[in-house]
């Protein structure tokens, strides 16, 4: 919700108004209703994690509720997906409703990608002999034998409850548990599955992505997020603009449809405006040769990032990026309800894939020269203080007298 | 309202020529802090102000001003202001902007604008010359409206409020490459046809060596003067600062970040 957070309910008017004194313990309690979610400290925005803890907070904090964040795919889309996994993952810890919209290949299989949550922190009681018990039926429950004692209480289902906090962190080297996965709420757009028929009249918008909106709009409505609801939609579309979504933008110099994904992206700003969602889209920016175009499409989401990965091209080999699988720029920055934007402190930014995490970091000079010469040092102290007490200097650490 | 950039255009609430029709021009930036100060600048000189907000939602306009010191529910409720939110309305560009026209003409004409608002406290209250503010034309443009069409709209535009009503219009559009690309035919076209057209452009520009904290881009304002038979323009070029609450301008090298 576009809105401050007086949209969401602002508790700092609603209690004045009943009680008569002004002196109020400000209570945040209400705010953070909506596990996964914080207001932000620039603009009071209802904030919600990315998935990714340096991504949010190169975007300032988060992404603000209502808004779209732009992804422009690096080529073979590996490090774009997994932002898309990540944002979809956090949406799963943070017990949010998903909406996962694909043409390429199903949303099940994206949704079964998903990174497995690291919960040291969060306490969660978890006995080995739960996943049985969930997977098996109702009936066994009352065939218990040992732990009677245990029948009659109510049975364990929020695993993840406690985990209100704001961002998590992930292991990409595992994918989630399937009954952590099922808990939540998950609406599946698969483009295949909706058959079109071509329009043969001039129409700006294309079948796929005007079925793709109506969809979106009536799961808000079904579910209540343009109002009464207190839960988040999270919606992540896939490589919107590639030509399996029935779209010329990537395939030709003049497409015919050119105000397809700009129309569709309007609509879909109007749609999050106006309810309690979140969006993340993949383009293949890298597909469409119309430059105007692409920064028509960047300027009708809120926040934009460009990935550009090093697979395949000579920076691979370079040693100033040996660190890193591939650079990210920031495109656009979020204008919502301030004047001035929060840019953030530093534009040259690179992103790598460790064993088990994504991460986001500054670009700087490979350390390499300063860490041998600190390691050098570090190891010359010791021999150095005794040499130096006898000689004076340091340098003749190597005399062997 | 930002007081250096009044005393830049020498315009005041108090004091604002009339008829002007005014192009604001953003590129690798974001120039939507003059929207908002026009927006407030003209509801302080108490005119008539018509908002077509395709970009953002009424909200947002709404907490912006707040913090420029106007309040757009309070404007509205007043009759003075009439908001058009893009974004709500669902705007059939197809169909061609009649309609979109139609709705200016009525809001700005009208003594009190189509809300009708009969004040409780005797009669309306009178409001100054209409300004017609646009946010963003190249939205239409990003929606399938040719280039022609949204020329079309703002040139009615300026003959029913500058010409006819001796107000004024502001419009913002958004261009996305350099000029000389040549690539954008859609926004570049339709600003060389606005800067035709109008009396005042404002080209706003990220840096052209990138992105800098303490300098978020720079202004060019343009002049068109009929001035004794001779038409003369006048350019000046200065660099900017958003601030939280208001704006900062400079000549080029005078930051104060570095002197």
């Amino acid at each position: 919700m576009a809105a401050p957070v007086s949209g969401v309910g602002n508790p700092g008017v609603r209690s004045s108004s009943l009680n008569s004194t002004s002196f109020q313990k400000k209570t945040r309690s209400k705010l953070l209703s909506i596990p996964g979610t914080r207001p932000s400290v620039q603009n009071g925005q209802l904030l919600v994690s990315t998935g990714v803890t340096s991504l949010d907070f190169l975007l300032g904090g988060g992404l603000a509720v209502g808004a779209v964040l732009l992804i422009e795919e690096d080529y073979y889309d590996s490090y774009s997906r997994m932002i898309l996994k990540y944002f979809l993952a956090e949406g799963v810890v943070c017990q949010h409703e998903l909406f996962v919209a694909s043409a390429q290949d199903s949303p099940n299989d994206i949704l079964q990608e998903l990174p497995s949550p690291i919960m040291d922190d969060v306490a969660i009681p978890k006995p080995v002999e739960q996943p049985r018990l969930s997977s098996e039926p109702q009936d066994s429950l009352d065939t218990m034998k040992i732990a009677w004692r245990y029948q009659n209480l109510p049975k364990v289902q929020s695993t993840l409850t406690s985990s209100s906090r704001f961002g998590h962190y992930y292991d990409v080297s595992k994918t989630m548990e399937a009954e952590i996965r099922q808990a939540a709420k998950c609406h599946c757009f698969n483009l295949p599955d909706h058959p079109q028929q071509t329009t043969p009249s001039y129409s700006p918008t294309l079948e796929s992505y005007s079925a793709l909106l109506k969809s979106l709009q009536e799961v808000i409505q079904k579910e209540g997020f343009a109002g009464k609801s207190r839960n988040i939609l999270r919606i992540g579309l896939h490589s919107l603009g590639s030509s399996l979504w029935g779209d010329d933008l990537c395939c030709c110099d003049n497409p015919k449809h050119t105000h397809a994904l700009t129309t569709f992206l309007y609509g879909l700003r109007a749609l999050l405006r106006s309810s309690l969602a979140v969006a993340v889209v993949t383009v293949p920016s890298h597909l469409i040769q119309n430059r105007a175009l692409m920064g028509r499409i960047a300027k009708l989401s809120d926040t934009a990032i460009a990935l550009e990965s090093f697979k395949g091209s000579e920076r691979e080999t370079n040693p100033l990026y040996k660190d890193y699988h591939g650079l990210l720029h920031v495109r656009q920055v979020p204008h919502l309800n301030c004047l001035a934007s929060q840019f953030p402190d530093h534009k040259d930014l690179a992103f790598k894939l460790k064993r088990k995490q994504f991460s986001i970091e500054r670009l700087h000079l490979p350390p390499d020269l300063s860490e041998t010469v600190s390691r050098v040092s570090r190891g010359e102290v010791p021999g150095a203080t005794g040499a130096a007490s006898a000689c004076g200097s340091s340098t003749n650490k190597h005399l062997d007298f | 309202m930002f007081a250096e950039l009044n005393s830049i255009l020498n315009t005041f609430p108090d004091k604002f020529s009339q008829e002007e029709f005014i192009i604001i021009s953003e590129r690798r930036c974001d120039a939507s802090f003059l929207i908002h100060h026009f927006l407030s600048f003209y509801l302080r000189a108490r005119c008539k102000v018509c908002f077509l907000g395709l970009v953002q939602s009424f909200s947002h306009y709404n907490a912006v001003s707040q913090r420029l010191g106007v309040n757009l529910v309070q404007a509205k409720e007043k009759g003075q202001l009439v908001f058009l939110e893009g974004l709500q309305e669902s705007l059939d560009p197809t169909k061609g902007l009649q309609d979109l026209f139609q709705f200016v003409r009525s809001s700005c004409s009208g003594p009190s604008g189509p809300l009708g608002c009969t004040d409780r406290s005797g009669g309306p209250e009178e409001w100054g010359p209409p300004v017609l503010l646009v946010d963003d034309l190249g939205v239409l443009l990003s929606l399938g409206v040719s280039v022609g069409t949204v020329l079309d709209f703002s040139h009615y535009c300026r003959a029913t409020v500058c010409s006819r009503l001796q107000g004024n219009v502001v419009m913002l559009l958004h261009c996305d490459e350099e000029e000389d690309d040549g690539d954008d035919e859609g926004a570049e076209q339709l600003l060389k046809g606005l800067t035709h057209q109008c009396s005042l452009t404002l080209h706003v520009q990220g840096l052209p060596t990138g992105y800098c904290r303490d300098i978020h881009g720079q202004m060019e304002v343009c002049w068109r003067r009929q001035q004794a038979d001779e038409q003369h323009t006048l350019n000046k070029l200065f660099q900017y600062k958003v601030h939280d609450k208001g704006a900062s301008f400079f000549a080029r090298g005078t930051s104060s970040a570095f002197l």
